[in-house]
This record gives C-alpha cells, structure tokens and sequence, in this order.
C-alpha cells in the first residue's frame, strides 16, 4: 500500500498524518493556513474552540517527550476534546504486551485519534495500518524516519518570517543529519514548497549515505553552508553521539559546526534562526545566537500549538468513513 | 515412527530429462528399482514396473539440493515444524535440505543432529542434512568437538549469523575443521560494521530513516574470511551473499586457485532495497535486500557459476514476527514453495538456460554439500522431482505448504509447477 492511500482519503483530505512524504503542495499550504487561524485562537483570552468536542485523542507516547507531547496535549485541549496521555515505555511494553495488542485494548476504549511517538521507524505507519476505519493516527516522532509536525511548525515559522515564496529561501540545516527524523522531515516539507535551495551541513559521520537523493546540497563546513542563507536551522546534538565514534568531542564540535555571531556574519543579513529544542547552549550555538534577535526559537514552540491543532482537527474533519480505504496492512 | 518403505520399480516415461551433471538433455525413460536408477532410455533386461508416472510434455530433473533451510525443530516448533517443511520441500521438488546449526539447542553435539536425523526420517518426505556449530553455542569462543560432529553424520561446520568476533578464534576453527576435512560454511557479515542495522545502508534506508548495513560489512568480512581460508587452506562455501561486489571478491579468488563455493537465496535475484516500500516487514530480511545493481550483478555471477547454487534460505515464521515496526520484526522469507517457481522465472527472463538453472539447483549445491545427490546417472540414488513448466498456479495461503506464510510472493502467479517428487526412489508427493 502507498503512502498517499494510508494518509490521504479518496476524497484528497488527510485522514493520518504520518509523514511529509506523500503528502502534496497544496495540503501542506492547507495546513500552514489551517493553523494561521488557529493562531489567532491561541492569543485570545478564552482559548478554546469546540472543533473536538467529544473526540478521544490519546497520546501513546513510548518513548520520552517534554515540548512535542505538551504542545499536542494543549492543542487538543484548545479544540475541547478529551486527552489522555499514555507513557508506555513504563507500562505495558515492560510486560511483554506488544504493539499491536496495547493498541487493540485502547482502541476497545473507543479512541478516536492516536498522536504516536515511538523509537522504531515506521511505527506510526505501523499503528495506521492497524487501527478501525474511525480512527485517526498523527505521528509525533518515529525513530529517525519523520517527525512531521514539527517540519510544519517550522514552515509555519517560516512563512511567517520570511512570507509565502519559499523559492527564493536559501535554507541551511545543520547538525545530526543522519538520526534527525527532524530534518528527514523538513527536508521533504522544504522540497515541496519549492525552496530555492536546501542545503544540510555536517561532518560526514553525521550524513546520512545518498543524503542528495533526499533533494539536499551537502556541505562539510559550516562557513560555506550557512553562506548568504535566509534560514538556518541548528539541530540538537545528541550527547551519546560521542560514544558512537562519530565525533571527537563537543568541543571540536562547537569549534567546527557551532553557531556564533561571527560566523553569522557569512549568513544573509536577515537570516532567521531557528532550532527544535531542547537547545545544548555551547555545543550547537552560543547562547548570544539562540538569544539574540535573529533567533524565533520561542515562537517556533508557540506556533506548534496552532500547527498541532490544525492537523488534529484537519485529520478528524467529518468524513464518509464509508469512503475510507480499507487498512489491513 | 519411522515410514515403511517399499522399493518400487517405476518406469518413468516420455519426459525431457535434463541431468546436468552428466550433460544430459533429451527425451527418454527412467527406469527406477530398490530405490536406485536402474537405467535410462531403454528398459533393463526382464524389468517390469509396478509403477508408471506419465511426465509427458514435463521436465524430469533430480531431486533439488537446497543448502539452506530452517526448520525451526528443535526449538521453535511454534514456527514450524520437520514433519511440516518436509511435506513443504517434497511438494517444491526439493529432496535434500540442509540445515543450519542455529536451533535450540544448537547443533554441537551428536545428540541434537540425530534428533533432527530421528524427526527427518519419521517425517519420510525429505532427506535432511545438516552443519554442526563451527564454535560451542554459537558463541564464537571455543571450538565445537567436530570430529565427533562428522562422525555424527554433519556434512560441514559453520557459525551460522553468529559472528566470530575474534579473528584468532575463526583461524584456529579453520584450521581445526581443515584437520577433519570439513568444508566450513561461512555467513560473511562484520557484526561491528552491520551495527544492528535492518536494511541495505542506501536510497530507502535514507529515506525511510531505517538503521542501514554498509556492503562493507559483507565485503569486510568476505576479505578477512579469504584471508584466513588461504592462511588455514581449509574449504570454505560463502553462503548467501547479496552484494555485486562480493560476488567479484569470489570470482576473483576462485580464478586464482582458492577452493571456495557461493550461493545465493532466490529472494536476493528477485527483490531489492526498493522492494520495502512502506516499511513491508515482509521484505526484513538479513542480510538485507540490496541494489538494483547488487541483484543484477548477482544474477551475473550466478550465470558464469561463480555462484554455483541456488538456495532458499527458508525462514519460516509465525504471523506475529511480522506484526510491528520494521525494525522489531523478525528477519526472512519462507521460501520452500517458491524456490523452483521463481528459478523458473530466471529462464523466462533469459538469466540463465533452463540446464544451468537445474544446475544450480542440484548439481551445484550437492558437490557443495559433499553429498553423491543431484544426478540421474545409472546407479544414482532415485531423487527425483518432475515438474510441468507450462502449468500456471498462484501462492496462496491455501496453496502454500510450508507452515510460515511470511513471502512477500504471497498471490504470486507462476509458470512452472512440480508434479511428482521421489525420495529415494519412492513417491513423496504428487500433485493432486
């Protein structure tokens, strides 16, 4: 089965969210406009529309998150549905219960809508083809394959720096290429707003093999990949990546792919900021960087919330369930 | 329970009989008694047959030799089972299988090797040999009592996928095994550099963010095995390798005196990198699925005969090793049922002859195997396999006979089909 029939119903409207990939322009431009009225809502006092009244949304979590569960915990809240959060690396999983089975008991306790993160690749495209008809599925990280709402927050973020012409963007991402589900994603989301260019920066341990088949320019020094771009986004390093014999030290790192202010200088001269969190302050960028004003590191964790309510709601729009794609895997 | 067995005298007759061995390839009879080939073309003196198999318009060959086969007894019998891969490989032509020493236990002692013997033989439906453990456990540290292991009946030694971390350890098992004249069965897969990955290290693991496996972790270990083969001067077979540029490393070493062998597992002349689409557990396979240009490369090598059989590499599981994340699930195809099938599909794609593909379906992997099968010669033991090329039918759940039903071939249509299977000159299967 394609991506595109797991993710988009006959009807062309999103029915999951698993990834950029399979997804088309003009739903992406859908969901960037989607969320701008929801941004709206988020700023008002009553921050509440009743889009979801009623809907279950579960956040089955097994592996641990801070920002991107809260930000889906609030954007569902914001659209008056139920929430329950479910941390199953501390519950069933430990008890031999697999997949499948945690997913068939919560499905039971009619759940209309799963948000997944997991440690595997491929998990939420697992869960999707797995679930009733009725039951909606929005990944929230799969191992390093995707990661989509946050691509979209960083369009989001994007578009509203820089305008809606992305062809003339220059966007550098630099850091862990190679086990970013980040950067996989906002590779792919760059590509279909038909970005002028995107280009990833990093040692060569940290590229991923055929990264240009991925539509990238590949740069191994920072100073030539950040050069006259718009847009940089600094990735979070892992600090286990040392262990890995990947690199010599967070020092050499910082040294070689850290982002300064005198390395900005090579930069367009409005160049944006930005990076997903949690920040390593001194190993990806000084904090004069990640502070400073040409940083919107903030306002990318504000606009998750309206990106998050646009494709929950977006994926539970009311529908012909009977026009729905059968999904047996 | 051991099967009674009756020595039928049968009278094959009108078949186009290609014994590649023997360069043969023409129309005649067969003439089988006590088990054995009595004759073929005309009848012995004063032979009358108790039995007739018409194969008409069909493609009388040996029995097929397939060098790696999981049965999954003893240990996994929730997989499958002897009894139910015999009756799978009786029904796909296949008459000898052998099997790897990674049960549960582990074949290193003659006790599990004549329980698998024990099983085969109550079983009645193939002839199943087996490798005993190159290192105790598997565990790659001390070596295994192999000669014990050969009188026991084990035609080789091999670690099996359990990687021989200590090349002082592999050297010492080689010399030891070349002491016995043992061939050694070499899975060529560096642990380190594999770094637990689930797929081929290229274009879909990028894309898909699956942890990759470089082919230098197959060509790494393809070279330090050469290395040690010609320090120790033992036998040595590569089994299943998935990578063009392995298949050169062999070639290359085999012109220049080496005494190695290769096969490769149909799944890896089919289906590559591409082939996991969406994340289709049905292709996890290890090693992985490789290249456009790996498979073809393959199906080169396997054309000159610098890989000299076709295996299966049977992996039969149950529904739930499939079911979950890509990563979680369990590796591998079963490919009793489609181990002829998809040959036959070689010759249709003009790969190879159809005598080549029998080749190196028989011949090839039983001198690998150091075993007298794969032959029709007069005196030969009567492991035959009769197929119809013509005859289409499709896998299916129904149709498949092995216990695992873990193929991405599932609703396949096929030409080819076999109709009679013989095991030691006695009727194991036929179809219908």
């Amino acid at each position: 089965m394609s991506r595109d029939s797991l993710q988009i119903d006959t009807n062309g409207q999103l029915r999951h969210f698993l990834s950029i990939s399979g997804l088309n322009r003009q739903l992406l431009i859908d969901i960037l406009d989607t969320a701008e009225s929801f941004a709206g809502v988020t700023e008002q006092t009553v921050k509440k529309v009743p889009l979801l009244r009623g809907k279950t949304i579960v956040n089955l979590f097994f592996e641990a998150s801070t920002r991107t569960r809260t930000t889906f915990e609030l954007a569902a809240k914001r659209l008056s549905a139920d929430v329950l959060n479910i941390n199953v690396t501390q519950s069933s999983a430990s008890k031999g219960e697999t997949l499948l089975d945690t997913l068939r008991n919560l499905e039971a306790m009619h759940v209309d809508m799963f948000v997944v993160r997991h440690a595997d690749s491929g998990a939420a495209h697992f869960i999707a083809s797995n679930v009733a008809p009725h039951v909606s599925v929005i990944n929230a990280g799969d191992g390093r394959h995707s990661h989509p709402t946050q691509a979209m927050l960083d369009m989001f973020t994007i578009r509203r720096v820089k305008g809606p012409d992305f062809g003339r963007l220059r966007v550098a991402i630099v850091g862990d290429i190679m086990h970013s589900r980040v950067a996989r994603s906002q590779i792919n989301a760059l590509n279909l707003l038909n970005t002028g260019e995107v280009r990833i920066v990093a040692p060569r341990t940290l590229i991923p093999t055929h990264a240009e088949s991925l539509g990238t320019h590949v740069f191994h020094d920072l100073q030539e990949g950040i050069k006259d771009a718009d847009v940089i986004i600094m990735l979070r390093l892992q600090r286990e990546r040392m262990q890995g014999a990947l690199l010599p030290s967070e020092h050499e790192y910082f040294e070689l792919f850290g982002l300064t202010e005198d390395k900005l200088a090579n930069a367009s001269p409005d160049v944006t900021v930005m990076h997903p969190g949690p920040i390593n302050r001194g190993v990806e960028m000084d904090s004069e960087v990640a502070d400073g004003p040409r940083s919107v590191i903030l306002e990318q964790v504000t606009h998750g919330i309206a990106v998050r309510m646009a494709v929950m709601s977006m994926a539970m729009s009311p529908r012909d369930t009977a026009a729905g794609q059968p999904h047996a895997g | 329970m051991p099967v009674e067995r009756i020595q039928h005298r049968i009278r094959i007759s009108g078949g186009r009989v290609i014994d590649p061995a023997n360069k043969v390839d023409v129309i005649q009879d067969i003439y089988v008694a006590g088990g054995k080939i009595v004759a073929l073309g005309a009848a012995p003196d004063g032979f009358t047959a108790d039995a007739e198999i018409d194969a008409g318009k069909q493609i009388v060959c040996p029995g097929l030799v397939d060098v790696c086969a999981r049965l999954r007894e003893p240990g996994q019998e929730h997989k499958a089972t002897i009894a139910s891969e015999s009756q799978a490989a009786a029904s796909g032509g296949i008459t000898t299988l052998c099997c790897p020493p990674d049960t549960s236990p582990v074949i290193d002692t003659p006790a599990v090797t004549e329980f698998i013997r024990l099983r085969a033989e109550a079983a009645g439906k193939a002839r199943i040999v087996t490798l005993a453990a190159l290192t105790q456990e598997l565990k790659g540290e001390q070596l295994s009592e192999m000669a014990a292991l050969k009188k026991a009946g084990c035609v080789g030694v091999s670690n099996a996928m359990q990687p021989l971390l200590n090349p002082l350890v592999q050297r010492r098992a080689l010399e030891y095994a070349a002491t016995f004249d043992l061939t050694v069965f070499l899975y060529p897969n560096d642990h380190w550099l594999a770094n637990n990955g689930c797929a081929h290290e290229g274009r879909v693991a990028t894309r898909l963010g699956l942890p990759g496996i470089p082919e230098a972790a197959e060509t790494a270990a393809v070279a330090r095995d050469l290395a040690l083969i010609e320090q120790t001067g033992v036998r040595a077979h590569f089994c299943r390798l998935t990578t063009g540029r392995a298949a050169q490393m062999v070639a290359r070493a085999r012109y220049d005196g080496a005494a190695i062998t290769a096969d490769v597992a149909t799944p890896y002349l089919y289906l590559t990198e591409v082939d996991i689409s969406e994340f289709d557990s049905r292709c996890h396979l290890l090693p992985p699925l490789r290249t456009v240009e790996d498979r073809q490369r393959l199906r080169d090598a396997l054309q000159t005969g610098t890989l000299s059989a076709i295996c299966s590499d049977h992996q039969p599981h149950e529904a739930d090793a499939k079911l979950g994340t890509f990563p979680s699930t369990e590796p591998g195809i079963s490919g009793l049922d489609s181990l002829l099938p998809l040959g036959l599909q070689l010759v249709d794609e003009q790969v190879i002859t159809l005598p080549d593909l029998i080749h190196r379906l028989t011949a090839g992997p039983a001198k690998i195997l150091g075993l007298p099968y794969g032959t029709l010669s007069v005196g030969a033991i009567a492991d035959i396999c009769i197929f119809n090329p013509e005859m289409t039918w499709q896998l299916t759940t129904a149709s498949m006979q092995s216990r695992g039903h873990n193929t991405p071939f599932m609703g396949r249509e096929f030409k080819g089909r076999v109709t009679h299977t013989l095991l030691d000159g006695n009727r194991v299967y036929s179809l219908g």
